[in-house]
């Protein structure tokens, strides 16, 4: 998720401002504007405004990030064979964006389908923000690219009118034509473009928009068949593993095995022997913080990929160890538990939790722990750079185009707009594509080097050098007074992101906004704090970021109140969340409310308890349950999406359980392609199911333990029950929908463990616990 | 040099006999639709047909495959109207699509054998392929529905 964007207020509200002045069309087809910069006409292409935003921000940085810079535009091309083209400027790693931005285009201007076409749009601040996380790709862009729609359609129903010389408001776009009823004649939108072209943008007041029962697909439950569908069926697909070049090597880096070490010295010797070997080549040492700096090595560059992995085996080299050498998670474990005790950077505060927790009679403390994590996309970073006349051009699945141009720029010396960065599609991203270093390191060798060349980052290279979501352990203190909850504290201590791109950081900050200080129960005394955290790895995000850690502990906790209080865990949750009311966090709290305006987006109790009351219907929670048969449920709301959980878990005569059903129910309000939304939180709750049993990265020596699947497990067709999404639906503006589905599912699996055994997990992964039946 | 029968034409390869079939079909021949997840057999992106059998090309050598028959995801059909294929595209199974042509090539060895799994031996035949984005539900559905077009044509 990018964070860069929501991290600071300040940042956020800037945003705003800019996106409020400058989301202004402009139509870039004139042919004035066109005979100017020199570009043949012939289709109507409509330019938007849209904010571009710097990938670290300046408080993060140790040296100034590149400006924010603000310059159009996300393109729609009309041209006069009626094909609709859509530029995606976003990237597609799973979330069915190619086919859902494209579906907001053709359902505002009344494209026809099978008329509508997809381009992949370069890396270009132009094109406004294209980092491709924090579930942001609709909620950001369903406005804007409504608007270019309905300019494109005004344009063309005015061109239409003119033409037969009736009122504009006599002809209507239907279908791909502009059809004026009374004299039953049509034209198609090719057959306008000319005239089309020639007019003036409507001003974005003028315009109007489809109202909700018009929409063809937005809030629909209609099937589109994904745009890549039948290429992936066919094996047809570019992912940034697939892109050949004419002349192009493979290289494959041995990294150091504990961040920041040096090369001392090494023998290639042996790994020269290998037949189809082409270079050895050191790379630069990384010197912290880490940034997205490729993270140094011998590169082992061959005619094919076997020779470069079979000859990186036989590399021999001697590594200078950085201090991360003494680093081990058993001992960081010890330290996040110490600093977590007294965390003293408050981070939300209300009333005096310390004075109702000293008060209370009955406390109630719990502490909860979860490892290290590493995001494990099917395809592993992949790039390929090839320098030709002074232009670097770097095709890699990756989330953040511009971040890598920047990026690619500042390690190369080449300017930025001498770098071309082609995004393919991405075999997953998760979060670990946000991150440039992989483009880089291709760049490099293909300017040194003089030939095209694709790194390839072997299973082993991703789990062992990744951006990690960070280890976390977490203290949860409740005062109970007369069968109510009257305090809350929750502790944190885990590595922050922002000690990737500022060495000195220790304490989380924009993470705070994920999971914990949004606690939504209606408690008198609130404390929620951060303790200081040493990292020895490169921290980074992964699906739903620290929403994972802190809604397992503050999702399970609250299930341990609702037993100590002898309630169901369902109605506790309504009773903690209360009343139907926005929360306001302005006294308590800075809250960045994942960068939209808190008014537009509120934290809305009644549609948190909305979903939770809808999951309890759809999966039976208040009927007579089967024998053996156990649920858990927990909620969240974040992305600005509302998703609830219950899961039902069987349990054998040994104790053991297994699950058996999830139901899933996502609010994420104006939903523009149901389908997705679905497969996304089936998605989610597997990406859930992997966090529970399998996920754990642990250190020893400085050295992540873990190489491949079989020692990095995720969920296999084994793992997974029924699921059941039911999606609300409801005119609110479009919230997330990538991340929201995951951070309920721990805790929910947790409880109903619970439920079922008796038994509180509060550490993650399960698998060594022998909990589930086989 | 090795000669491989693959998609049922012959290529003749100048390769180290022990690369695994992988690279070669995707290094050398520039055949990518087999895809690379983790080259030690455990996540199934890589399967390809051996002889109709279910095989993982990652850590097959190219040697090993002499004298038989090579099917890839690209050979699987030739408009991509396998009933496996089409009940993929009919139900949208695939997110990101990296693991699907291994899901397919394993779906379809299944259904080569067995004309109606259930759901159980949907399973004990898919868990070899790994897919993160989770479309798992939607693989056991879709190869339901391709055992009854099967079965149907
Ligand atoms: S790449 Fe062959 S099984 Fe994973
Ligand atoms: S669809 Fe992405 S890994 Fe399976």
């Amino acid at each position: 998720m990018n964070y860069f964007e929501q991290i600071n207020q300040t940042d956020a509200e800037y945003l705003q401002e800019q996106l409020k002045q400058r989301n202004d069309l402009f139509n870039v087809s004139r042919r004035s504007f066109l005979r100017n910069l020199g570009i043949g006409t012939g289709s109507l292409v409509l330019g938007l405004q849209l904010p571009a935003v710097s990938a670290v921000p300046m408080k993060w940085a140790d040296k100034p990030a590149a400006d924010n810079v603000f310059s159009p535009s996300v393109y729609l091309k009309i041209a006069k064979d009626n094909t609709v083209t859509v530029i995606v400027h976003r990237s597609e790693m799973g979330q069915g964006i190619r086919t859902s931005l494209p579906m907001i285009v053709a359902d505002e201007l009344e494209v026809d389908w099978n008329n509508i076409a997809v381009e992949q749009a370069l890396g270009d601040s132009k094109y406004g923000s294209q980092n491709t996380d924090g579930s942001r790709s609709v909620r950001r862009f369903f406005t804007p690219l409504r608007e270019a729609a309905a300019s494109a359609r005004t344009m063309l129903t005015q061109a239409a009118a003119k033409k037969w010389k009736v009122a504009v408001n006599e002809c209507v776009a239907k279908n791909s034509f502009i059809v004026h009823s009374n004299s039953n004649r049509k034209l198609s939108f090719g057959e306008l473009v000319d005239d089309a072209m020639d007019l003036e943008v409507p001003k974005k007041e003028s315009l109007s928009f489809k109202s909700p029962e018009q929409f063809n697909f937005i809030n629909q439950d209609k099937q589109v068949a994904l745009v890549d569908g039948k290429d992936i069926a066919m094996g047809n697909t570019s992912f940034g593993i697939d892109i050949q070049r004419e002349g192009m090597k493979v290289a494959v880096i041995a990294r150091p095995p504990v961040i920041a070490s040096k090369v001392k010295s090494f023998d290639a010797t042996e790994a020269k022997k290998v037949k189809g070997v082409v270079d050895i080549v050191q790379l630069d040492n990384m010197t912290e913080p880490p940034f997205f700096k490729p993270l140094g090595g011998i590169a082992v560059i061959a005619d094919n990929t076997w020779a470069a992995t079979e000859a990186r085996k036989k590399l021999k080299i001697t590594w200078d160890w950085s201090e991360h050498r003494e680093h081990s998670s058993k001992k960081q474990k010890q330290a996040l538990k110490e600093s977590s005790k007294t965390a003293s950077n408050v981070l939300r505060n209300k009333g005096d939790t310390t004075a109702a927790l000293g008060n209370t009679k009955q406390r109630i403390h719990a502490e909860y722990y979860t490892p290290a994590l590493i995001h494990a996309p099917m395809e592993p970073p992949m790039a390929t750079a090839e320098f030709k006349d002074g232009i670097m051009h770097v095709w890699a699945c990756t989330q953040t185009p511009q971040s890598s141009q920047r990026t690619v720029s500042q390690m190369t010396g080449i300017e930025p707009d001498k770098v071309k960065i082609y995004v393919t599609l991405l075999g997953g991203g998760f979060g670990r594509k946000s991150k440039p270093d992989f483009l880089v390191e291709a760049a490099i060798l293909a300017k040194k080097q003089g030939y095209p060349v694709k790194v390839i980052w072997t299973r082993e290279d991703e789990v062992q050098h990744g951006y990690y979501h960070a280890e976390s352990y977490q203290q949860l203190t409740a005062a109970i007074d007369d069968q109510k909850v009257t305090a809350w504290q929750h502790h944190v201590a885990e590595p922050p992101i922002g000690s990737t791109f500022n060495a000195k950081a220790k304490h989380i900050t924009s993470e705070a906004n994920l999971g914990l200080i949004d606690m939504p129960y209606n408690i008198p005394n609130v404390r929620c704090a951060s303790g200081e955290a040493d990292a020895h790895h490169r921290i980074g995000w992964l699906r739903s970021v620290t929403n994972v850690n802190h809604i397992f502990a503050a999702g399970s906790f609250v299930d341990e109140l609702a037993h100590h209080l002898n309630k169901d865990p369902k109605d506790f949750l309504l009773e903690m969340i209360g009343d139907d009311r926005h929360i306001d966090l302005s006294e308590q709290a800075e809250y960045g409310n994942y960068g939209e305006d808190i008014k537009q987006y509120p934290i809305d109790t009644a549609r948190l308890k909305g979903v939770i009351r809808k999951a309890a219907e759809n999966s039976g929670w208040d009927n007579k349950r089967k024998d053996n048969h156990f649920m858990g449920i927990s909620a969240h709301r974040s992305f600005a999406s509302y998703v609830a959980t219950v899961v039902e878990v069987s349990k054998t005569k040994d104790n053991k359980v297994k699950l058996e059903n999830i139901w899933m129910v996502s609010d994420s309000g104006t939903v523009v392609n149901l389908e997705r939304v679905r497969s996304q939180m089936e998605g989610a709750a597997i990406f859930g199911i992997s966090i529970v049993k399998y996920g754990e990265i642990t250190s020893e020596n400085g050295m992540v333990e873990q190489s491949n699947f079989h020692n990095y497990r995720v969920a296999r067709i084994t793992d997974v029950p029924n699921i059941h999404v039911d999606v609300l639906i409801n005119n609110e503006p479009p919230g997330g929908v990538g991340e929201p589905g995951v951070p309920p599912i721990a805790p929910a699996i947790c409880n109903a463990i619970f439920a079922a055994t008796g038994k509180r997990f509060r550490e993650l992964p399960l698998y060594q616990q022998n909990i589930f039946a086989s | 040099m090795i000669t491989l029968t693959i998609n049922g034409k012959k290529h003749q390869l100048d390769v180290a006999p022990e690369m695994p079939l992988l690279w070669a079909l995707r290094d050398v021949l520039n055949m990518t639709g087999t895809k690379y997840g983790c080259g030690m057999s455990l996540c199934g992106a890589c399967t390809v047909h051996l002889d109709g059998e279910p095989t993982r090309s990652c850590t097959l050598p190219v040697s090993a495959a002499k004298n038989k028959s090579v099917t890839t995801i690209e050979g699987l059909s030739e408009q991509g109207d396998h009933p496996v294929q089409q009940a993929w595209q009919d139900l949208n199974v695939p997110q990101c699509g990296y693991c699907q042509s291994g899901q397919m090539m394993s779906a379809a060895a299944l259904l080569a054998k067995n004309a109606s799994p259930s759901d159980g031996d949907i399973d004990s035949a898919m868990q070899g392929n790994i897919c993160r984005c989770g479309t798992y539900p939607r693989i056991r559905e879709a190869i339901h529905q391709a055992a009854k077009k099967q079965s149907a044509s």
